[in-house]
C-alpha cells in the first residue's frame, strides 16, 4: 500500500504562493493513488524552479542540466524501462532552450510523460520573459513587450505527440486526473501546466486562469482522438483556455519498436562474449 | 626480398574507388600479408577527386609511405596527379579509350576498362573491377581469393557473377598484354587476420566491454561507429539511437548509463563542442560515459573528411570548473580496441567521462591485425552497492569516501533511491550551497584521479633506451614515427621514440625522464601550436627542442618525418 508519507520530500524553497505547490501536490496523488512506489520513479529534471521539484518529493532523482530534462529521461527509460520515467521541465527549460528534445520526443513517441510547469514568465533567474509570456509582455529583457508565445500544445500535436494535455496548478483534482492519465498513457505524454507565479506574472494568476480556463471532459462529444479538431482547440486562448486530454492516440511507441527491449531491460541483460568472436570472424 | 608494395587507387566519387580499395586490402590480408590502407577523399558524394592507398608487405606494417608502385586510376586527374609518384618500374593502368591524348610512356599501361566492362560483364559501372582484376593479374596473385572477396562484397547472384566476369576480363587483358616484367605478389601464407578500420575496433571493443547503449548524431569522421552499431542492434541486444543533436546524444548517453548500462556517444570537434555541457554533467553526477572524438581538422566545420589532432587541449579543458576526466589517445587499430575496452573499465570504476581521441586518420584507415584475443577482455563495472548487504533506505549516491568513489546503485533495480543533481549536491544527491559540502564534494570528485593514475601505463617506447634525438609523438602517428625512427637508425643517426596513448591524467614522471635523457627531442603533431608540446611543458615543466608540425589535414608519412628531423639537424 503506498500512501502520501511515502512522498515527503525535503522542504520546498519556493516562494509563497507559487503554482508549484500544487503541481506537487497533484503528482504526488497521482503516483500514489496508481500505487507506484518511490524506487519505481525516475524523476528526471532540468534547471529552473520546476527542476528542484524533484527534491521536494520522494524517487530515483536526476536532476539535469537547463533545457535537458528529456533526453537523459529517454536514455534512462531505453535502459531500463521498468521505470515509470517522468520528465519535468519548465517553459524557459522546456520550450526555450530544450525546444529541439520537445519537438524530437514528441515525435518519435518515446514513452516517458513529460510535465511542463508553464508560469509564461522565468522565476529561477527573476522575471524574464518566457518562449511562452503573452503577447506585449513587459519585463526586465523585453521593455517593449514580448513576442509572439509559442504554443507548446499545438506544436506537440504538430510534431506527432501521442497525448497532450493541459492542466492548471489551482485544480489540483483535474491536474492528478491528467498526470494519472499521462503516466499509464503508452508513449510521450506532454502535460503542459498552467502555473501562477505570484512573485513576477502579475498578469496570468491564479484569478486570472480560474476566470478563463473550462474542462474538455465536461463537453460532451469532444474526441480527443481526433487531430484535426484538437489541434483547433490547441489555438484556444485568451477569454476561454481549455484544460484536459486535448489528443490522445495510441501510436507506435519508439521504446516498442527495439528489437533489443523485447528480451527485457537493458539493464539486466548479461554480456554473451561468444556472440562477439562471431563479429571478429566477419572481418577476416 | 622483403615485401614492401604500394597500390593506389584514383577516381571520382561515385567510379568505386572504395570498393576497388577495400577489395585490394581484403585479397592480400587473406594472401596472408600484413596490409595497411588510408582513404583520401573529399567532402562529396559525387565527383572531385579521391585515393585510397594500400599498401602490402611481409611483415607489419602500421603507415602508408611513398612511392606509388601500382597506380589504378579511374580517371585522368589521378594521373596527372600521381604520375610523379610511381616508383621507378611503378605502372598505371587506365582506361586506354578514354584517356587518350596522354603522353605514353613505360609506365603506362592503357586497358579498355569500360569495354570490357561492357563486353564480358553487361555493364560499363564494372569498369573498377575489370581495372581490379587486372591490377592482380599484373602482380601475379590469385585470382580465386578475389572471386570469393567480390562475392562478399556484391552478393552472391548476378551483381556478384557480373564483377567476377568483369575481373576476370581485366586479369586475362593484362596477362596477355602486359609484356615487361613486373614485381610479384603471390600469397605467402593462411594465417588468418582481421582487416579492419579504428572505427570498427572501437565498435568491436564497446560491443565486448558490455557496451548496451549508444546515441551520436553523424558526423564524419565518427559516423561509422554509430552505423556498426545500429547494424549490430537486432542481433547483438544493443540500442543506437540516431539523435535530434550532439546535445541530445550525450545526454542520452548519461541517462542510460547512470539507469545502469554501459553508455557511449561518438562524434568529431564541432559536435564534440556541443557535447561540453553534458561532460560537465557526467562530471559533477559522476556518470560515467565514453565519448569518441574522432578529430578532423578545425575549427567549426573545418576540413571535414581530412585529419588532424588538434583537439588535445580542448578534451582536456572542455567545460568549466574542476572535474576529473580520462584521456586516451590509441596509437593504431590494434591499440583502439583494447585503449576501448579500457575506456569503459575506467568510466565505470572512477565514474567520470572518458574520452577516446581518434583522427580521421585512425577512424577510416584499415590495417590488418591479429584476431583480437576476447578471453583478455575484462569488464570492470566499479563499486557497487548492493541491497542484500546494505540498507538501501541509507543510500546515499554521493557519499564522501577516502577514494572519492562512492558506490552505484542503479535506479529500479533495488529499493535504494539514485539522487543526483547538476547542482553541486550533498551526499544524498540533493541540491546544496553549504560550504563544506561543497568542498567535500569537489575534493572527493578530484580524489578518483590518484587512483586513476596508478593505473595509466608508461609511455610506449622504441629503439636505443639512450638516443641523442627523441621523438614524441601520440595518437594515431605512431606507425609513421616508429617508421620514421628505423628509417634515420639505417641511416646512422641516434634515435629514439616516445609514444603517448594514455594523455590524462597525464604520467609527468616518464615524460620528464625521456625529455631530460635526450640531447634534443621534438614533438611530431598534426597540428599547427603543438598542443602536446604544450601539454607537456605545462605538466614537466620541459621545453622540447622543436616541434614537427602538419596541419594540412593530411597525415604523416615516415619519409616526411625523416626529412623534417635531418632538417633539423638531428
Amino acid at each position: 500500500m503506498v500512501e502520501l508519507s511515502d512522498y515527503a520530500g525535503l522542504k520546498p524553497a519556493w516562494c509563497p504562493g507559487c503554482g508549484n505547490f500544487g503541481i506537487l501536490r497533484a503528482l504526488n496523488r497521482a503516483l500514489v493513488e496508481l500505487e507506484i512506489e518511490p524506487h519505481q520513479v525516475l524523476l528526471v529534471s532540468g534547471i529552473g524552479q520546476a527542476g528542484k521539484l524533484p527534491h521536494y518529493t520522494r524517487g530515483n532523482v536526476f536532476n539535469s542540466l537547463h533545457g535537458r530534462p528529456v533526453p537523459p529521461a529517454i536514455g534512462a527509460k531505453i535502459a531500463n524501462p521498468d521505470l515509470v520515467v517522468i520528465a519535468i521541465s519548465g517553459d524557459g527549460d522546456g520550450y526555450g532552450e530544450g525546444g529541439n528534445h520537445f519537438i524530437h520526443a514528441a515525435r518519435r513517441n518515446h514513452d516517458i510523460t513529460y510535465l511542463v510547469h508553464n508560469n509564461q514568465v522565468y522565476g529561477l533567474t527573476k522575471g524574464q520573459a518566457s518562449p511562452t509570456s503573452d503577447l506585449g509582455f513587459v519585463t526586465k529583457t523585453t521593455p517593449d513587450g514580448a513576442a509572439s508565445p509559442l504554443n507548446p500544445v499545438a506544436l506537440a500535436i504538430v510534431c506527432g505527440a501521442s497525448f497532450v494535455s493541459r492542466s492548471f496548478a489551482g485544480d489540483i483534482d483535474h491536474l492528478s486526473h491528467v498526470i494519472k492519465e499521462g503516466i499509464t498513457h503508452r508513449g510521450f505524454a506532454l502535460i503542459d501546466i498552467l502555473q501562477p507565479c505570484p512573485s513576477f506574472n502579475h498578469k496570468n494568476t491564479f484569478q486570472w486562469y480560474r476566470e478563463r480556463v473550462y474542462k474538455l471532459e465536461d463537453e460532451s462529444g469532444y474526441d480527443p482522438g481526433d487531430r484535426k479538431v484538437a489541434l483547433e482547440r490547441a489555438q484556444e486562448w485568451g477569454e476561454r483556455i481549455p484544460i484536459g486530454i486535448i489528443f490522445r492516440k495510441e501510436l507506435p511507441v519508439y521504446e516498442e519498436q527495439l528489437p533489443a527491449l523485447s528480451k527485457g531491460p537493458l539493464v539486466r541483460q548479461e554480456n554473451i562474449p561468444a556472440r562477439v568472436e562471431k563479429l571478429l570472424t566477419e572481418f577476416m | 626480398m622483403p615485401v614492401d608494395f604500394n597500390f593506389m587507387v584514383g577516381g571520382e566519387a561515385g567510379q568505386g574507388v572504395q570498393s576497388v580499395g577495400f577489395l585490394l586490402a581484403k585479397v592480400f590480408t587473406r594472401g596472408g600479408y600484413h596490409v595497411f590502407a588510408d582513404q583520401d577523399y573529399e567532402s562529396r558524394v559525387r565527383g572531385g577527386h579521391n585515393f585510397f592507398r594500400i599498401r602490402v608487405k611481409d611483415s607489419r606494417v602500421g603507415t602508408i609511405a611513398e612511392p606509388v608502385d601500382l597506380l589504378v586510376a579511374l580517371n585522368r586527374e589521378s594521373i596527372d596527379l600521381h604520375r610523379k609518384e610511381l616508383a621507378s618500374g611503378g605502372i598505371a593502368i587506365f582506361d586506354v579509350d578514354k584517356i587518350r591524348d596522354i603522353s605514353t610512356g613505360g609506365e603506362l599501361f592503357g586497358i579498355p576498362l569500360e569495354r570490357l566492362a561492357e563486353e564480358k560483364a553487361g555493364d560499363k559501372v564494372m569498369a573498377n573491377t575489370v581495372a581490379l582484376g587486372a591490377a592482380l593479374a599484373l602482380v601475379g596473385y590469385d585470382l580465386n581469393i578475389l572471386n570469393a572477396a567480390l562475392v562478399e562484397h556484391f552478393g552472391k547472384g548476378d551483381i556478384g557473377d557480373s564483377n567476377i566476369a568483369a575481373a576476370k576480363a581485366g586479369y586475362d587483358y593484362a596477362q596477355s598484354e602486359y609484356k615487361a616484367d613486373f614485381r610479384k605478389l603471390k600469397p605467402v601464407s593462411e594465417t588468418k587476420r582481421m582487416l579492419l578500420t579504428g572505427n570498427e575496433a572501437i565498435s568491436l571493443a564497446a560491443i565486448a566491454a558490455g557496451c548496451k547503449f549508444m546515441s551520436a548524431y553523424p558526423m564524419t569522421p565518427a559516423s561509422s561507429i554509430m552505423e556498426y552499431m545500429a547494424a549490430k542492434s537486432k542481433e547483438l541486444d544493443l540500442v543506437m539511437v540516431h539523435a535530434e543533436d550532439e546535445i541530445a546524444a550525450i545526454n542520452m548517453a548519461i541517462g542510460a548509463a547512470y539507469a545502469g548500462v554501459r553508455a557511449m556517444t561518438a562524434t568529431s570537434g564541432s559536435g564534440l563542442c556541443l557535447m561540453v555541457e553534458g561532460m560537465g554533467l557526467a562530471g559533477i553526477t559522476e556518470t560515467p560515459v565514453v565519448i569518441i572524438d574522432a578529430q578532423r581538422p578545425g575549427p567549426a566545420v573545418g576540413l571535414p573528411t581530412r585529419t588532424e589532432q588538434g583537439d588535445l587541449q580542448f578534451v582536456l579543458h572542455t567545460h568549466h570548473g574542476d572535474f576529473p576526466r580520462a584521456v586516451l589517445a590509441p596509437a593504431n587499430v590494434e591499440d583502439a580496441f583494447w585503449v576501448t575496452v579500457r575506456a569503459f573499465n575506467w568510466a565505470d570504476k572512477y565514474q567520470l567521462p572518458v574520452i577516446i581521441l581518434t583522427d580521421q586518420h585512425l577512424a577510416s584507415s584499415y590495417a590488418t591485425v591479429d584476431p583480437f584475443d576476447l578471453s583478455q577482455v575484462t569488464i570492470d563495472r566499479g563499486l557497487l552497492f548492493s541491497d542484500q548487504e546494505d540498507d538501501p533506505s541509507k543510500y546515499r549516491r554521493h557519499r564522501v569516501t577516502q577514494s572519492g568513489i562512492s558506490p552505484r546503485a542503479f535506479p529500479g533495480l533495488g529499493r535504494a533511491l539514485v539522487v543526483t543533481d547538476c547542482d553541486e549536491h550533498d551526499e544524498e544527491g540533493h541540491l546544496t550551497e553549504d560550504a563544506e559540502e561543497r568542498t567535500q564534494q569537489v575534493q572527493k570528485r578530484l580524489r578518483k584521479l590518484f587512483s586513476l593514475k596508478q593505473e595509466i601505463s608508461a609511455p610506449w617506447h622504441y629503439g636505443p633506451k639512450k638516443a641523442e634525438t627523441t621523438l614524441i609523438g601520440w595518437g594515431s602517428t605512431y606507425g609513421a614515427i616508429h617508421e620514421a625512427v628505423d628509417m634515420l637508425r639505417r641511416e646512422g643517426a641516434s634515435v629514439n621514440m616516445l609514444h603517448l596513448n594514455e594523455l590524462w591524467p597525464f604520467l609527468a614522471e616518464a615524460v620528464t625522464d625521456a625529455v631530460s635523457k635526450a640531447h634534443s627531442s621534438y614533438v611530431i603533431e598534426n597540428n599547427a601550436t603543438g598542443q602536446l608540446a604544450s601539454l607537456i611543458k605545462a605538466e614537466t615543466g620541459h621545453d622540447v627542442s622543436g616541434r614537427i608540425l602538419k596541419y594540412d589535414g593530411r597525415p604523416f608519412t615516415p619519409a616526411y618525418i625523416a626529412e623534417a628531423v635531418r632538417k633539423e639537424g638531428c
